[in-house]
């Protein structure tokens, strides 16, 4: 499947561009990631690429065809799409939440058949979780539930995975497992992905492609190798860093080492600055209009 | 859930509940021996001539909506809790019992007929947990707290609607009438009565039974759900529509009968887990078994009836904490 992005922007309601002049594709079996810092608008960036939120301009296409010609049912047999792991207020065992990610191959009425329990086990089996059978997902840890909902996106037997954050929250190993699975079933299954990510070496390490968002609304796209570089990075972060390449036993290792904070203040949602900078002004006015 | 453990609950239920059925007809005034009922119930003969009278013209319609009755609020509450993922959304706390019931007692003021009096408590309780929904929401999630709240406000609106409709209403015959309508009960259902008010009732449960997977889709968040590839817009409104239709019908028909929309899915979901592939089924048998024994007591406790609302609470609290307690809560 090639999935591509054209000419995108969006901006909420009346507010400014928060995201422009997005173009990127992914092509068959590729990982493309999406980096940035805190409220740049990586999650924002993947509700617009799904439709849950409306372009301002530009569209999505899946094989060359835009969203909106496609029927949703099908599209949805194609994306899986896998959120940040949140519990909820009513708790299924693991089998049934992996269940539940058949359901674009079902009708209205439709229940789910033995063919889709047994598709839903192996799903589960194919992240390494089986152990997990019929155990509750709010008793499960955090990396594992992460794993029961990539095993629910496989369900849907997708051409595409979409996963936002799926190592935040998690700790070494397990960011290690679910880094390395994700890798697994694109080079074996030639299932695409576009991952959202916090990590610069993780996206280094199993993604052909990236997209690095910065504060100004600007971007750049293109081959991993090339686009994670430290000037890249120095300027989406506000960090100095450097990239080295290190030989483990006869194995490349990418590391990015961040070694200075060029700009003291924490940053802010660039919505929230733009607000808090009227609400600054609008105070001025007042103070000064009584006086 | 083993599958044999199930098996013995599916069977326990099914025996449950045609067990107080029969009690239900057995028992009252005028006391049928068990014997008899099933007797005419086959279509044979009795010695009796007022057994069978006793039991079609009173006991038999009776039981019957006892049982679709009980069902349709249970499968409600366990409806209403998937869709809004929040264990404590009822019908009655979402405000379409209050309004349905305003919508009730206006049409009772304005002398409709019971189909016109179905009709009206149908709109209000739709145009209540509306305004709840929309009221809610924040940024396409409706938080627990929210949800709640915001049932609070819109019941108590419609309570008041109700008090106003009480205050105008003609002393000596209409606010009577409310009242005791208020408080619920089955009295005074014929077979006439029953197939017109039964049918919203039974429509909603077979379209919430056939939707039982999808629910478990529905308590997803909007966006996970969306992503199932689920037509989430329709998926709610079959689900709000057909709750509310139980809803409604069955305040029109037996009066306001609080209680089982949160106690009899609660009760499920210890049994069978949060599935709602088995939480439906369950609540549809557990709901009519529950409301059947209930009505039983109340028409044969006391010489007078005692009101339904009255005992749902009065059982269903003690039942409730009790059962809360010994399992350490719903499995969340």
């Amino acid at each position: 499947m090639i999935f591509e992005v054209k000419d995108a922007s969006f901006g909420y309601k009346k507010g400014p561009d928060i995201l422009k002049n997005l173009s990127f594709s992914v092509n068959e079996g590729e990982i493309l990631s999406i980096l940035g810092s805190n409220g740049v608008g990586k999650t924002t960036l993947l509700k617009c690429t799904l439709g849950f939120l409306p372009w301002r301009t530009g569209c999505t296409y899946i094989n060359g065809k835009p969203w909106h010609e496609w029927k949703n049912q099908e599209i949805w047999k194609k994306i899986g799409y896998v959120p940040q792991a949140k519990r909820s207020a009513f708790s299924y065992t693991t089998e049934e939440m992996v269940l539940l990610g058949r359901n674009a191959h079902l009708g209205i009425l439709a229940q789910p058949t033995k063919k889709d329990y047994r598709f839903a086990e192996e799903c589960l089996d194919m992240v390494g979780m089986s152990r997990l059978r019929g155990k509750l997902c709010n008793e499960i840890s955090g990396g594992e539930l992460q794993m029961v909902l990539i095993a629910r996106a496989l369900a849907t037997d997708p051409e595409l995975l979409i996963l936002d954050e799926p190592e935040s929250n998690l700790d070494f190993k397990n960011q290690l497992i679910v880094i390395s699975t994700i890798h697994k079933l694109c080079r074996e299954r030639g299932i695409s992905s576009i991952v959202n990510t916090h990590y610069p070496e993780h996206a280094l390490a199993i993604s052909d492609k990236a997209l690095i968002l910065n504060r100004d609304g600007s971007n750049s796209f293109g081959n991993a190798n090339k686009v994670i570089s430290e000037e890249n990075l120095c300027r989406a972060f506000d960090v100095a860093v450097r990239i080295r390449d290190f030989m483990i036993e006869e194995k490349k290792h990418v590391c990015v080492l961040p070694i200075d904070v060029l700009s003291r203040d924490i940053n802010e949602q660039v919505t929230v600055v733009e607000g808090r900078n009227r609400f600054r002004e609008r105070r001025r006015t007042a103070l000064h209009s009584r006086k | 859930m083993k599958k044999k453990t199930e098996l013995i609950w599916v069977i326990g239920i099914t025996i449950a509940l045609v067990a107080s059925f029969l009690i239900a007809l057995g028992v009252g005034r005028y006391s049928i021996p068990i014997k008899d009922c099933v007797k005419v119930l086959l279509g044979m003969k009795v010695d009796d001539p007022n057994v069978k009278t006793v039991l079609f013209k009173i006991r038999l319609p009776r039981s019957i909506l006892a049982i679709i009755a009980g069902a349709g609020l249970a499968v409600a509450g366990a409806a209403f809790q998937s869709m809004f993922s929040n264990p404590l959304a009822t019908p009655d706390t979402l405000g379409v019992a209050t309004g349905a019931s305003f919508g009730a007692t206006l049409g009772i003021m304005l002398r409709l007929p019971s189909l016109g009096i179905q009709g009206t408590a149908f709109a209000m309780g739709l145009i209540s947990v509306g305004l709840v929904y929309m009221i809610s929401r924040v940024k396409g999630e409706s938080s627990l707290v929210m949800l709640i709240l915001s049932g609070m406000v819109i019941s108590s609106l419609f309570e008041a609607l109700v008090s106003l409709i009480k205050y105008v209403a003609d002393p000596q015959d209409v606010l009577p009438e409310i009242t005791y309508w208020l408080m619920g009960s089955l009295s005074g259902t014929s077979f006439k009565k029953l197939w017109i008010g039964t049918i919203p009732m039974l429509i909603g449960i077979i379209i919430l039974f056939c939707l039982r997977w999808k629910l478990n889709v529905l308590s997803l968040n909007d966006d996970e759900a969306r992503a199932m590839g689920i037509n989430l817009k329709l998926m709610r409104g079959l689900t709000i529509v057909s709750s509310t239709m139980i809803t409604g019908s069955v305040i029109a028909m037996c009066g306001k009968v609080g209680w089982i929309g949160i106690l009899i899915p609660h009760i499920s979901r210890m049994m069978f887990g949060n599935n709602n592939k088995y939480v439906i089924p369950a609540s549809i048998g557990l709901g009519a078994t529950y409301l059947l024994l209930i009505d039983t007591v109340a028409r044969s406790a006391t010489a007078a009836e005692l009101p339904i609302s009255i005992l749902t609470a009065i059982i269903g609290a003690p039942v409730f904490i009790i059962l809360l307690r010994r399992t350490g809560g719903v499995k969340t």
